[in-house]
């Protein structure tokens, strides 16, 4: 018998399926690539030292172009798999849409090498210097693999499996008693020094200098700080560092930014993060399923609902490889679809403004936007208990369903209690607070010549380089790239809605701003078709799945993504272990759009001057909590 | 018109009618207080999810400007007040101690949310300072995850009755008004963890202690620094060490009674070995007659509490942590009882 490969029929690469490519692939480089067969896997095992050429030929024959996440997994201990490994686990996808290819290369956990796909995907750069940083994988080919959250000099590299923090207490939640004796002990008091820290036996005391920011500043191509250099004109001119951040009130939180410039001309630009590194990946490892969900409203903590939505959907996503799994009632999807385009409304208000804060515009737009969040938030508060962290979405289900009244405890006019009916304040913030918010910032800013001269022209990226460095959300399709999680590999009820897709095609700050106000608008579109759902499905059951709250996970991995205001927000879940389902995930990634979404903000600040370089990061449209994590 | 100043402090002093309905007397701390506490511009600081409600405080719907909060410094020259709004890393509190020591006097620090007060969700973290206590005096605490705008101004609403019951003439509460300058925080050091310069002594018995046990002789043959060349490479760990070291010294020193600065001075150094982070569990009992002024009488109620970090016989001194507490709890009690002697003896 003789298998036909796609190739053989002279189908279209470019177009055929994942489950196709896996066997054209496994078929046409045999011996290299291998199908993974582990249970409730699913992709490839490339042999790593071919890893860079495979890459090459996903990308440019399969058309697989756009690289989603890369991410490291150590397998030390764990009972599925004979021997302890790490791996890279990479997901591309065709920005044409469709599901995954999942490719994975693995190697050994002492010596842990893989060769550097950054000049396959440059979006890779970042993602391989975490997986340096944190799992301690060098990837020869990296031009400047160096520590990215934490600091040079760290001892360890602390996302491995063997390596345990100073406040270690067991290895998964929930733990035993904190208080046998009768007396509550806290975690301080295990440790002499009473804070949380742990230092290797051989400390060297003596030589106490602050090495966490040298390989920085040599890794910027810079032994000094001042250059002397001469200018178009003949004037001697100074090249000067300049350090933005980690306080700067435009940095929009912890984040910072080393420059290099020439006057007003930023000559190079290198992001510096990990402020706001909170091991929430690690921390995660050690949660059950269900304690992940109010941990991922601190993710981008301007849109909580949204991470809710990813992290359900990829917990969802191994609970239907079990048997007892329902998925969620419609009008639980409905809830979670208003919830989330309420949410990116939101994202998209508060980007807009802080974009204008960095623009000049101090804090007088961004007023009005906050006004009309308060309101939203006043909702959220209603529904879920809390304004900014709502930890609202449950597995197969939501946390509950809408009040059928609404208590406004404070109002914008006096500090009298406001009642509402629930679907008349939803109904009127839909069809006219919303909007009306949106025709006013439209008609005071979007032909503004203040923005446009700011704006036009300025941060460009190209549709190549947007596609390459892995941005998502505004970033992408301000470059003329019709992305859309929603609509090339759709969830939830998103199939059945009604709404378009914005795209820009400058690819400059302008086209950003633009693509936020069409998707706002867009967004109210959909919140306007859900409306009647929700009148129709009132009475139906929203959390009473027997997953809902129970969270044993069959074995297998899984990747669930959204839309989320910044970008795509990505989880990968690996469940795993001797058992055939887990109380604790194995692996917990978050694919961050900010963080990746900041790969290219050398690249587009190069050339531009300091000033604008402020409001190219705003017009990125960042949250902290999600870059560093 | 000559008139005394001991005559004109008299109350029944005859006012000039032109001057009635025109002064009012007051006391100068409650005016200055009063200045300050309506003033208090907060740093333009954001660190995590708090950050952003402490925006929406600071915006129309709460607005803190209410309270005279509205100008928000970004350059801490400028500030009064820290909010310290999110999850303090290990990475970030060395910038925030920078700032820290850069405001000027007087300054206050309000934690705002769980992280900030205690380390929050993320305190078993291995990149998280479990509460910004550890290294600065924090003032008020905001509990929350994050804290509600209500519950921010309550917060601050806190703070400015702070401010009110401080005194100028107290040099004990309010570390500004006492002598001299203050001692600027000791910036912690990034090293294969966060090291904060005040516990450096500790460490350093640590690392002997667990050398000694595992019996690990350093990789190059190297011999662990003396006490002395590390105190000289580090000048910040130098004072902080003697400022740590219990002020045992301080009691012998017989501060003459008419010496008011020395006295205020000691007490000062008491008070930094008690906030600084001093392992110590020291107590510093002032003399119960306020006009004696005498010297505080500076007792080590454990002295123990710094020996358990290194035992003799070099067990796992981070193991022993259960008679680190009853050690703790004991010091506790000793000072509850004597407390209630001392109120006995008053009533």
């Amino acid at each position: 018998m003789v298998m036909t490969t796609p190739e053989e029929l002279n189908v279209d690469l470019k177009a055929t399926s994942v489950e196709e490519t896996v066997s054209h692939l496994t078929q046409r480089f045999p011996g290299i690539v291998s199908a993974d067969t582990r249970e409730g896997y699913g992709g490839v095992i490339v042999a790593k030292d071919k890893l860079v050429d495979i890459a090459r030929y996903v990308r440019d024959v399969l058309g697989f172009d756009y690289l989603s996440s890369a991410t490291p997994v150590d397998y030390l201990g764990e009972g599925n798999h004979s021997t302890d490994h790490l791996e890279m686990v990479y997901h591309a996808y065709r920005t044409s849409g469709g599901k995954a290819l999942v490719f994975k290369a693995q190697t050994d956990r002492e010596s842990a090498e893989i060769p550097s796909l950054i000049h396959v995907w440059k979006g890779a750069d970042f993602q391989e210097r975490e997986a340096w940083d944190l799992y301690g994988i060098r990837f020869p080919g990296h031009p400047s693999l160096r520590r990215i959250l934490m600091w040079d000099g760290f001892a360890g590299h602390p996302m491995r499996k063997d390596w345990k923090e100073a406040y270690y207490e067991e290895d998964h939640k929930p733990f035993t008693s904190r208080w046998p004796g009768g007396h509550v002990h806290r975690a301080e008091e295990k440790s002499i020094f009473g804070h949380n820290v742990r230092y290797p036996a051989d400390i060297d005391l003596s030589r106490l200098t602050d090495v966490s920011e040298s390989t920085l500043y040599s890794g910027f191509g810079m032994g000094v700080d001042v250059t002397r250099m001469v200018d178009h004109h003949g004037v001697e001119t100074n090249e000067l560092m300049v350090n933005m951040g980690p306080h700067h009130p435009s940095t929009h939180g912890v984040f910072r930014m080393m420059l290099r410039i020439d006057g007003e001309t930023v000559l190079d630009l290198d992001p510096v993060m990990g402020y706001l590194h909170r091991n929430h990946e690690k921390i995660g490892e050690r949660n059950t399923y269900l304690h992940n969900i109010p941990f991922t409203d601190r993710l981008d903590y301007i849109s909580s609902m949204g991470n809710n939505h990813g992290y359900v959907l990829a917990v969802e996503q191994l609970l239907a490889l079990g048997a007892k799994y329902n998925p969620p009632t419609y009008r639980a999807e409905v809830l979670r679809v208003l919830m989330v385009e309420l949410t990116r409304i939101v994202n998209h208000l508060w980007a807009i403004g802080f974009w204008l804060n960095d623009l000049g515009a101090f804090f007088t737009p961004v007023l009005y936007f906050i006004q009309e969040r308060e309101r939203i938030l006043d909702f959220f508060e209603a529904v879920a208990g809390s304004r900014m962290m709502c930890n609202y979405m449950r597995f197969g289900g939501v946390f509950a369903d809408v009040p059928e009244r609404i208590h406004s405890v404070t109002n914008l006019i006096n500090d009298r209690m406001r009642d509402f009916d629930t679907m008349q304040f939803l109904t009127e913030m839909i069809n006219e607070r919303i909007p009306r918010t949106i025709d006013e910032l439209d008609a005071y800013l979007t032909q503004s010549e203040i923005v446009r001269v700011r704006s036009e022209g300025v941060g460009i990226i190209s549709r190549e380089d947007a596609i390459g460095y892995s941005t998502a959300g505004p970033l992408l399709r301000g470059s003329g790239v019709a992305y859309d999680v929603r609509r090339a590999d759709p969830y939830s009820i998103y199939p059945e809605l009604d709404f378009d897709v914005a795209v820009e095609t400058s690819g400059d700050m302008y086209a950003r701003y633009m693509v936020r106000l069409r998707e706002m608008r867009e967004s109210v579109r959909i919140l306007k078709q859900l409306l009647p759902r929700l009148e129709y499905t009132k009475g139906q059951p929203v959390n009473d799945n027997n997953m809902a709250y129970s969270g044993k996970v069959p074995v297998g991995e899984s990747y669930g993504r959204v839309e989320n205001g910044k970008g795509e927000l990505g989880f990968y879940i690996v469940s795993a272990g001797e058992k055939k389902s887990t109380a604790n995930p194995w692996r917990y990634h978050v694919r961050a759009p900010s963080f990746i979404n900041l790969t290219p903000l050398g690249l587009m600040s190069r050339g531009s001057k300091v000033a604008d370089v402020v409001s190219i990061l705003g017009s990125i449209d960042i949250v902290l909590g999600e870059t560093d994590r | 018109m000559e008139v005394s100043l001991q005559e004109l402090n008299k109350t029944q002093y005859p006012i000039p009618a032109e001057l009635q309905n025109n002064v009012a007397i007051t006391s100068l701390s409650k005016i200055y207080n009063w200045g300050r506490r309506n003033s208090m511009w907060p740093m333009l600081f954001g660190l995590a999810c708090c950050a952003i409600e402490m925006i929406a405080t600071a915006s129309s719907r709460f607005d803190f400007s209410r309270f005279g909060m509205e100008v928000m410094r970004a350059t801490p020259r400028q500030s009064d007040l820290m909010i310290v709004s999110g999850t303090v890393t290990k990475k970030m509190v060395v910038p925030i101690v920078r700032l820290y020591n850069q405001m000027p006097e007087p300054k206050y620090v309000l934690a705002m949310g769980a992280c900030a007060s205690g380390g929050g969700p993320f305190k078993e973290g291995y990149n998280v300072v479990s509460g910004i206590d550890k290294y600065l005096p924090v003032d008020v605490y905001v509990p929350g995850c994050p804290p509600t705008p209500q519950a921010l101004l309550f917060g601050l609403i806190a703070l400015q009755r702070k401010i009110d019951g401080q005194s100028l003439t107290t040099a004990d509460d309010v570390p500004w008004y006492g002598v001299g300058p203050s001692e600027p925080t000791p910036v912690p050091i990034l090293g294969p963890d966060i090291i904060d310069p005040r516990q450096m002594d500790m460490i350093r018995r640590m690392a002997e202690s667990k050398a000694a046990k595992d019996a690990i002789s350093l990789p190059d043959g190297r011999a662990l620094p003396a006490v002395k060349t590390a105190a000289a490479v580090v000048p910040v760990a130098k004072k902080a060490t003697a400022a740590a070291a219990p002020v045992a010294a301080a009691a012998p020193v017989a501060a003459p009674a008419d010496d008011k600065r020395a006295a205020a001075l000691a007490r000062k150094a008491a008070r930094a070995a008690k906030t600084g982070g001093a392992p110590a569990e020291t107590v510093a009992v002032e003399d119960a007659a306020p006009a004696a002024a005498a010297a505080p009488v500076v007792t080590a109620a454990a002295p123990a509490a710094v020996a358990p970090a290194v035992p003799a016989d070099g067990a796992k001194p981070w193991e022993e942590a259960d008679e680190i507490r009853e050690q703790r709890k004991a010091a506790a009690l000793a000072r509850k009882a004597a407390r209630a002697s001392k109120r006995d003896e008053g009533k």
